[in-house]
């Protein structure tokens, strides 16, 4: 019992890392119809960035962990939105409007230029930071095992739903809100009424990448490690969660970013840790077998 | 982000310079993360490294590459908007005319090809090389039945190589299978493993599809790497029995009662026999390979398959059972692939799970998007193209991939519709009398 | 294709459609004659369009059914089948409102990929086909001659190995009725044939569609709201509003029938929809 219930608070801080990349999947998915590959490398060039931001300040001799996190967190979204927002000038907005495939081609070059890059400047060496946040709170001790909630686990899932919240508010009420949803819905219509759609589709972009960012900060803290090559599982898995909540809707990524966070872990502790990523996948070829429209997705009607 | 302007008018020169200036300074920005900046470790803990100098030097050659670029661009579009108001050629006359040169290359390809292990018959590089380049070539045309024709968005193609690459390492070293015997048997693994992922998975479309195969390639790389008592776990297997050529080995001494193929011939014994060999043979492979999907496209089953990745629905309307048409697809597919693995085993000698990672999966289904979807000769020429671009680079090994990554976005931006879209029909009216399918 | 068959060809009892809480389609009985022209009209939403998918299979109707007297295979009973057995064995075949042709395949191929199922049984699992054998050759040349016979009949021949999806809207209208007919149709479902198309075009329909009934025996059953193209050629019209049939008849008795008129064009405006009718 005692077992179960630190898998499940593992599990969450996963599934809420999970979600956060999977919006900026979700959201580029509504917008312009393209799985963008190459957004798990953003995340992961984001995580790069984080390290090199503490770095500095622990050669500034900076002590204050909020502080620290503040300004890491503004350093890492600044530049991970640049990458965001560079990648689709470059790579996707030529593409627009030709094949399906073409885009998508590009995205796989794309992340694969950018894992090489990331490589090759940083190094292929897993880079360990100290620990930033240290200790946890004891929630139920039993002879034989201690369930404990780390303050690195707190501030993650904390962080996630006032993210969520403050997103969410952004997306129903705000104008850019609005204009982002009339796009997803009609592109051509939403220009005609004189929506800015490049400017729209390049801020969604950034978006997807800032909350990247807020991830890879995230899981620098937590795991304390980064390597170039993160980026490919924790991206397929994020898009898993996407496509599990039903692409296209915003709850329904944090939804699947939890339940995809909570699978991985209790299958790890209960089954099997080397087949875990089997279960993430059998479970997202199931869901899409019984129900295409994922869990919260709205179903697509057959136009004939 | 309106300072980079796309204007069909010439631009200004001042135009010019502040549009390079605004591309130098997001390179700026992208570049002081990763590039001005470092971690070293230093005795445990990381430490900063600056490499401002790089940076710098960086963004001077984005700024003026910029310049550059935009007037070669520039140019290339006058000269091509002048050509296009100088030509009178009707759109059939000039897809006439591309189908000429298509097939005159075909043909000039395929005399280089047989010719050049007598060229190069003792540079072992260039005879390796083009191996690998086959073996892509025979991959990209597996895939093109799944991808190109019938329009089904395999990211997870990879599986299937694996497939027939254990099955001919398993059968060979556990069974004494030959070669020869191996491949079928290996191609029908495959092509049951085809069946096998495609029945679940009839209902989903485009990226969905893309997604499950996606996990299904990763799927079978995880049992690889974990099923040790099948597969020997990362370790992988090792001393696969080399093709004999007709019974004749490529080793310097045969065993009792045997001849090597050197003795036999009466050579001296050279490490390039066995080369040559494997790379006729690869190109043989290939060669059919080629003829079979080449005629299939030109039965029911292969314009089904066409039509299948044109519209689903008129499918139906037609009286067409689509999913025979997509299992086939994938069936055949998934056997070709087989193929190429059974070769592979055979020429490396040794295979892990290593060398069935996505990026495999990603690099044949770019050679098959970058040809052009569907066309034969288009594969050729980006498997050519992405197999030599980084090999141009390798004497910096590791800028490899990146040349890879890099080629494989610039190459889609420039031709979105592949090397070579042109679409040859599968039959004539006016060659009906004659002759229906070619 | 008999000629000059008669009685019911196909026969729709109580048939309703939901999606969700949506009716589409209210408890419809509708007979089509074989051998004549029926026509469906209706305002826009009124359900014509989701009758045909229930027809052909694309939907599985919640309640009812359809039962077609196939002239040489007895009962059949489309709501039980999947769509491509509506065309491959019961013969119902129909076009699209949004024209679904092959774009990037030639003409003629379109219609060859229409005898699919004829051409694969040919081909043995396509080993014949591989090695060109003389028995799928002759199937081969079969196909392409009927295929070429309704190119010419539907004045198309010159356009045949130009790629379908290049070809001027009212020219692809006409290639998806002439990919239909490749089929072989018992019964032949047009989805708003005529839109699109300019008068002269609508009029050359017309003939085609009165050369199809009459002389070869097909029955035809036509969504239109070209009220020149379905008052001109229909036998028989029905007539639904919200899912369900208000009225049914001759063109003519359509044409003056006051549910008709209130469903078309509200009350007190009779004068305009008979001027369009006659136009």
């Amino acid at each position: 019992m005692a077992y179960a219930l630190q898998q499940l608070i593992n599990g969450l801080t996963l599934g809420a890392m999970y979600g956060l990349i999977a919006i900026g999947y979700t959201m580029v998915y509504g917008i312009i119809g393209m799985i963008n590959f190459a957004h798990g490398d953003i995340f992961m060039v984001s995580a790069f960035i984080a390290v090199t931001a503490f770095t500095l300040l622990a050669a500034a001799d900076v002590t204050s962990v909020p502080l620290a996190l503040t300004f890491v967190l503004i350093v890492s979204i600044f530049f991970t939105s640049a990458y965001g927002w560079a990648v689709e000038r470059t790579a996707y907005r030529p593409l627009r409007g030709s094949t399906r495939l073409a885009p998508l081609i590009s995205a796989i070059g794309m992340s694969i230029l950018l894992q090489n890059t990331v490589q090759l400047t940083q190094g292929a060496r897993v880079k360990p930071i100290p620990p930033v946040i240290q200790g946890g709170i004891e929630l139920w001790s039993t002879p034989d095992f201690t369930v404990q909630i780390g303050w690195s686990q707190v501030l993650i899932i904390v962080t996630t739903v006032v993210l969520m919240t403050a997103f969410t508010w952004m997306i129903t009420q705000t104008p850019f809100g609005r204009q982002q949803r009339a796009c997803e819905q009609d592109r051509t219509m939403a220009a005609l009424l004189g929506v800015n759609v490049d400017r729209t589709i390049s801020l969604t972009f950034m978006l997807g990448a800032a909350l990247a960012a807020v991830a890879g900060v995230m899981v620098t803290v937590y795991y304390g490690v980064v390597d170039f090559f993160i980026g490919f599982l924790a991206g397929i898995k994020a898009f898993t969660a996407a496509v599990l909540g039903g692409i296209g809707s915003l709850p329904g990524a944090m939804l699947g970013g939890l339940l995809i966070g909570l699978i991985e872990s209790f299958w790890a502790a209960y089954l099997s840790a080397e087949y875990k990523d089997v279960a993430t996948f059998g479970i997202l070829c199931l869901v899409l077998m019984l129900r295409p429209s994922g869990l919260l997705g709205r179903p697509e009607v057959e136009k004939v | 982000m309106s300072a980079v302007v796309f204007a069909r008018h010439a631009m200004t020169p001042a135009e010019r310079l502040r549009d390079a200036s605004w591309v130098a300074f997001v390179g700026l920005i992208l570049g002081i993360p990763l590039i001005g900046l470092t971690t070293v470790d230093v005795g445990g803990r990381l430490a900063i490294e600056t490499r401002f100098g790089v940076l710098a030097a960086g963004v001077v050659a984005v700024f003026f590459g910029r310049l550059l670029l935009r007037w070669a661009v520039d140019q290339a579009r006058n000269r091509k908007l002048e050509r296009d108001r100088a030509s009178t050629a009707s759109a059939a006359q000039r897809a006439s005319g591309t189908q000429k040169v298509v097939s005159t290359l075909g043909w000039l390809m395929l005399g280089a090809s047989i010719a050049l292990p007598i060229m190069f018959s003792d540079n072992r590089y260039v005879v390796d090389t083009a191996t690998t380049v086959l073996i892509y070539v025979m991959l990209g045309w597996g895939l093109n039945v799944v991808v190109g024709l019938a329009g089904l968005l395999d990211l997870g193609y990879v599986a299937f190589y694996a497939v027939g690459a254990y099955s001919y390492a398993l059968l060979s070293t556990q069974f004494g299978w030959s070669f020869w015997e191996a491949l079928p048997v290996s191609g029908a693994l495959a092509a049951s493993f085809g069946i096998l992922l495609g029945y679940p998975i009839l209902r989903l479309r485009g990226d969905y599809l893309a997604i499950v195969t996606l996990g299904f390639g990763e799927i079978v790389r995880i049992i690889l790497v974990n099923w040790t008592e099948l597969s020997g776990g990362p370790n992988g297997i090792s001393s696969i029995p080399r093709p004999s050529f007709f019974g004749l080995d490529f080793s310097r001494s045969a065993p009792e009662g045997q001849q090597t193929f050197a003795g036999f011939f009466g050579l001296d014994f050279s490490p390039m026999h066995r080369l040559i060999f494997l790379y006729y043979l690869i190109l043989v492979l290939a060669l059919l390979t080629n003829l079979f999907v080449s005629r299939l496209r030109k039965l029911p089953v292969g314009r089904a398959w066409e039509a299948l990745r044109e519209d689903e629905i008129a499918c139906q309307a037609m009286g067409m059972n689509t999913t025979n048409i997509k299992l086939s697809a994938f069936a055949i597919g998934a056997m070709l692939g087989g193929f190429a693995g059974v070769f592979f085993a055979s020429r490396q000698g040794f295979i892990s799970p290593e060398s069935f990672v996505f990026t495999e999966s990603a690099i044949v289904l770019a050679i098959v998007v970058l040809g052009g979807m569907g066309s034969q000769m288009g594969v050729v020429l980006a498997a050519t193209l992405l197999v030599l671009i980084p090999e141009f680079g390798r004497n910096f090994a590791e800028y490899r991939m990146l040349l890879f990554g890099l080629a494989m976005v610039l190459i889609m931006v420039w031709r979105p519709g592949g090397l070579l879209a042109h679409r040859e029909p599968t039959l004539r009216l006016g060659a009906a009398g004659k002759e229906g399918a070619r | 294709m008999s000629k000059n068959a008669s009685g019911t060809l196909l026969s729709v009892r109580n048939l309703t459609m939901r999606f969700g809480g949506l009716t589409a389609i209210d408890d419809l009985s509708l007979e089509v004659p074989a051998g004549k022209i029926t026509g469906i009209i209706g305002p826009n939403g009124a359900g014509k369009t989701t009758l045909f998918n229930c027809l052909t299979g694309f939907y599985k109707p919640t309640t009812g059914t359809l039962r077609l007297a196939h002239p040489t295979r007895g009962e059949i009973r489309l709501e039980a089948l999947a769509s491509h057995l509506v065309a491959r064995d019961a013969q119902v075949v129909r076009t699209f409102q949004n024209i679904r042709l092959f774009p990037k395949m030639t003409v003629l191929e379109n219609l060859i990929v229409a005898q699919h199922n004829v051409l694969q049984r040919a081909s043995k699992f396509s080993i014949a086909g591989i090695f060109k054998l003389p028995g799928y050759r002759e199937a081969e040349r079969q196909a392409i001659e009927r295929a070429a016979m309704w190119l010419e009949r539907l004045k198309l021949t010159h356009l045949a190995d130009h790629a379908a999806g290049d070809l001027p809207y009212g020219i692809q209208r006409r290639i998806e009725i002439a990919r239909a007919l490749c089929v072989d149709p018992v019964l032949l479902c047009l989805d708003e044939p005529a839109a699109g198309l300019n008068p002269r075009e609508s009029a050359e329909l017309n003939e085609l569609l009165l050369y199809l009934c009459g002389e070869l025996g097909i029955a035809i059953l036509l969504i239109e709201h070209d009220m020149s193209v379905v008052m001109n050629v229909s036998d028989h019209i029905g007539v639904i509003s919200y899912g369900r049939k208000i009225a049914e008849g001759t063109p003519e008795q359509v044409k003056h029938d006051p549910q008709v008129i209130k469903a078309y064009l509200g009350e007190d405006e009779e004068e305009e929809v008979a001027g369009g009718a006659a136009a």
